[in-house]
């Protein structure tokens, strides 16, 4: 069972603002799900085996280095919620740490 | 089931009555009608745009205006038959929002390389369909707009992620559609509404423009009426896009399929995947469709996948763990939704956040970042990779031995709305079936079986990386054979 401390650190990592419901609920849900997952426990010892991130054998992939035009940023800017002096804007991050 | 051809309601004018019937061809044959100049490619146009837009199924996120069909190109082979697509492929000025409260109004500044594919080949965009948040789902329950329904039963869910793609096809409001399947989120939808769906290879299909949920596993593939339109779709958006590194290009052209017997075809029934867990009807389905393919002429043995039972566990952390690191972009900045939240930076992400996500793509993010979170890493992630591998190995093996594995493609037949969002992992099991197969990168297709209580059920078919051609071909003989015709798109008014 993940403790209340674990699913708040979690949520921390993952930039999510939890309630205290939602707490509650998701430490309940997510021991649910990893009791099952931990199954994969019982294949015993797998050091011997490469991990697969790839499934197709791909080499390399490598454009030529030609200039395209890219996105212009007038574009890229129009779908932000908030924009200014062709950048993105955003609150301050606060006083920095002393 | 229900008898071929029944005809529209009489009131129709003859006119009126020749489009209906033209809405009830496949795409390949309506495709063929278009190009031998029998049909009129802005009636279909405007005929498919209208079911679309009075669609009662919520299959629909956004529906193309009236007026004019898109121009073509002079020899599109597609003839200018619409596609309706799945939300998460960016469409340029079109709303991709992915079914996520999170990319609200998102407006593209580019379309999707399938996407393009498609239009190019003359199948312009029709509309986008609903889907599973982040096509985080097996139901279409989990989408900020509300859930679709399925046309077989509208008590009952379509099947998910690309719900909305599945039910636009089975209903007839669309010729056919495209969606992405991750752990099976073609093929579960394609069989819980009785029509074809093909997952390809990985590889075999761009990703770039998806919206992404899992990289290593996000694959986009065709939803059709039957198996021929799968291979005339699939073949039109596949292909080698400098834009997506992992994209490679196909062996050969895609073949239309014409295979009328199962003559030496080696089907190996994974003993693991057809057992517990199958309900009975769906079981019945599929020993059905056993015997129709020894009828063909194939042979069916039993084969062993010694660790597809832990392929749902190995899925349930490769999917959730890249998808905590791919959604971790929706952070309020450069598209989609901002929460009004006072405070800092960081503040302001946890907000947008905690009020953009619904509750399952949070559930997925929490168990994605808790399986790569020092100290766990290993134990979960690590060993999930590793198993990913032996998944693999499985098959390689297999395939020494057999052409195709089959199974049923879900447990159960579509479900009622709301009997499994209160159990996340009731919901997870739904993909048992489909899941190894994403593991392994290798294409699977579904198609109809028959019926049970009422419901469709389907087929997978899967072979090794690249057999798409001979897998189509297979399915095409097993569709022709077993003579499924009960969709509810043969019979609209």
């Amino acid at each position: 069972m993940l403790s209340r401390d674990q699913v708040l650190h979690v949520a921390r990592l993952a930039r999510l603002e939890l309630t205290a419901a939602e707490q509650e609920r998701m430490g309940e849900e997510l021991s649910a799900v990893l009791d099952h997952i931990e199954k994969i426990g019982e294949l015993g010892d797998l050091a011997d085996v490469a991990p697969t991130s790839h499934v197709i054998a791909v080499e390399n992939a490598l454009r030529a280095d030609e200039p395209r035009p890219s996105l212009p940023a007038e574009v890229a800017l129009r779908s932000a919620p908030e924009s200014d002096m062709g950048g993105f804007r955003v609150p301050s991050p606060g006083p920095a740490p002393a | 089931m229900r008898p071929r051809g029944s005809s529209a309601p009489g009131a129709a004018s003859p006119s009126e009555r020749s489009s209906r019937s033209a809405l009830t061809l496949t795409a390949a044959a309506a495709v063929a009608r278009i190009r031998a100049g029998e049909l009129d490619a802005a009636e279909l146009w405007e005929g498919y745009r209208a079911r679309a837009a009075a669609d009662e199924h919520n299959a629909y996120t956004w529906v193309a205006d009236g007026g004019d069909p898109p121009a073509l190109g002079a020899d599109a082979p597609l003839g200018g038959l619409p596609v309706a697509v799945k939300d998460l492929f960016c469409t340029e000025g079109v709303p991709s929002q992915a079914g996520s409260k999170i990319l609200e109004g998102y407006l593209p500044p580019y379309t999707a390389t399938s996407v393009e594919n498609l239009a190019r080949a003359g199948a312009p965009l029709l509309a986008k369909t609903n889907q599973d948040e982040f096509a985080m789902g097996s139901s279409t329950e989990n989408s900020a707009y509300g859930p679709t329904l399925n046309p077989w039963d509208v008590t009952r869910v379509p099947g998910g992620s690309s719900g909305g793609s599945a039910a636009a096809v089975a209903a007839g409001s669309a010729p056919w559609a495209i969606g992405t399947d991750t752990g099976g989120s073609i093929r579960q939808p394609a069989a819980l509404c009785g029509i074809v769906g093909l997952k390809p290879t990985y590889g075999a299909v761009s990703r770039y423009g998806m919206i992404a949920f899992a990289s290593s596993l996000d694959q986009a593939g065709p939803f059709t009426r039957d198996v021929t339109d799968a291979a005339l779709l699939f073949g039109a958006m596949a292909g080698q896009d400098p834009c997506d590194s992992t994209s490679v290009g196909l062996p050969a052209p895609v073949a239309l399929p014409s295979r009328t017997d199962l003559r030496g075809v080696r089907l190996g029934v994974p003993e693991e995947l057809t057992g517990e867990g199958i309900e009975p009807g769906v079981l019945a389905s599929f020993h059905g469709a056993l015997d129709v393919a020894r009828e063909l002429g194939a042979s069916v043995e039993p084969c062993k996948l010694p660790h597809a039972p832990h392929a749902l566990s190995a899925y349930y952390l490769i999917a959730p763990a890249e998808a905590s690191s791919n959604l971790a972009r929706y952070d309020g900045v450069r598209y989609g939704f901002r929460a009004d939240a006072a405070g800092d930076l960081l503040h302001m992400y946890t907000e947008t956040r905690a009020q953009g996500f619904g509750a399952e793509v949070k559930r997925r993010i929490m168990l994605g970042t808790y399986a790569l979170s020092s100290g766990y890493y290993d134990a979960y992630y690590g060993r999930a990779q590793k198993v990913r591998t032996r998944i693999r190995e499985d098959f390689d093996a297999a395939w020494e031995r057999f052409d195709f594995v089959v199974t049923p493609t879900s447990p159960t037949v579509a479900f009622a709305l709301g009997a499994k969002t209160a159990d996340p992992l009731s919901m997870y099991l739904n993909d048992f079936c489909a899941v190894p197969m994403s593991l392994a990168g290798i294409p699977g297709i579904s198609i109809p079986s028959g019926l049970s209580e009422g419901l469709p059920v389907g087929l997978q078919i899967a072979g090794p990386a690249f057999s798409e051609n001979a897998l189509l071909d297979a399915a095409f003989a097993l569709e022709r054979a077993i003579g499924f015709d009960a969709a509810p798109w043969r019979h609209v008014a």
